[in-house]
């Protein structure tokens, strides 16, 4: 084999090094895959213990009379877009095209921040309304659940940055491509909770 | 650039590479994606919205649609296919699921069942 397809000592290395860093950025998306998994777990306690206090209003307002479903709905749009607008950064990050991923990842950001900033602003009329977290179990668990998974679409933003950054300074070499793709998983995998998210909080409820 | 090398190469071998890495991804699996969640998203909320369901209906008709996105979902934004199950990511996930069904149905079956015997009176939402 080795006799059939001679190299030269500088290709060999460079065959080796290639196998080494493609093996390392493997290894990084499997351990990042486990602790997205891990997330899932956390998320499943927290669907779970919503599912089991949602009628447990105590007397105060329930999602009938808190949720609004087309409010909910832009929303849901807001984050099915960031990913896709994701996607598309991705693909472009695999083929080197630096400035069509900074595009990307900038419409994904603003994304990102409309959904976060509706959010917000829904948790502060429930507030303004009475019916904060400490109304209630039914809103404790609503904002337990609710509130953890726009945590982690800030921390996805976060990071989003701190990427943009690590491109901007160094480019779309082989170690911000994997911390790109581990980010997509985050991303993508969120989208996934916020599915569970509008159809047992919002869907079941005001239905 | 070397890079875009790597991330292209996909060999046809499974060393767990594979899924989940963005690296079988094209723009036609991601409209196509897109697009299927799209109309899983607007039809359980078209139809909770105009009220078209019969009120016992809409939890299993929408448990359905949001089953149904998650698996668009992974397929075509994770890229997760049958070779998928082979590789470790593959196995975690499957465990995950594993203890996501013990934890959610054992709780709600514990729950549902410690609510039907309290008193009258106790129970939530009542």
């Amino acid at each position: 084999m080795s006799i059939q397809t001679p190299l030269s000592g500088a290709q060999l290395d460079l065959v080796a090094d290639h196998e080494h860093h493609h093996d390392a950025a493997s290894t990084t998306i499997l351990g990042f895959w486990i602790y997205l998994m891990s997330d899932c777990i956390l998320f499943a306690a927290l669907f779970t213990g919503f599912a089991v206090l949602r009628g447990s209003t105590a007397g105060g307002p329930g999602a009938k009379d808190l949720f609004d479903l087309s409010y909910v709905a832009i929303e849901t749009a807001l984050l099915l877009v960031s990913s896709f607008t994701y996607g598309m950064a991705m693909i472009n990050a695999e083929k080197g095209r630096r400035n069509a991923v900074l595009v990307w990842l900038g419409f994904t950001f603003l994304c990102g921040l409309g959904f976060m900033g509706m959010e917000l602003h829904e948790f502060g009329e429930l507030i303004e309304r009475g019916a904060g977290p400490d109304r209630s179990a039914f809103l404790s668990s609503f904002f337990t659940l609710v509130g953890t998974h726009g945590l982690h679409v800030t921390a996805g933003m976060i990071w989003m940055v701190t990427l943009v950054g690590h491109v901007l300074r160094r480019g779309l070499t082989e170690a911000n491509v994997t911390r790109l793709a581990c980010l997509s998983l985050f991303w993508h995998f969120l989208d996934i909770v916020w599915i569970g998210v509008f159809t047992t909080v919002y869907l079941l409820g005001v239905a | 650039m070397d890079l875009s090398n790597t991330h292209t190469m996909v060999p046809a071998n499974d060393h767990g590479h594979g899924h989940g890495h963005g690296g079988h991804g094209d723009v036609r699996s991601y409209v196509i994606g897109f697009v299927l969640a799209v109309v899983l998203t607007a039809l359980p909320f078209g139809l909770v919205m105009s009220g078209a369901l019969a009120h016992d209906m809409v939890a299993p008709v929408c448990m359905a649609f949001a089953a149904v996105q998650i698996v668009v979902h992974l397929v075509y934004f994770l890229h997760m296919n049958s070779q998928s199950a082979r590789t470790w990511n593959g196995a975690a996930m499957a465990f995950t699921v594993i203890i996501l069904l013990i934890l959610v149905v054992g709780t709600l079956w514990v729950m549902v069942h410690m609510n039907m015997n309290m008193m009258p009176g106790m129970t939530p939402g009542e």
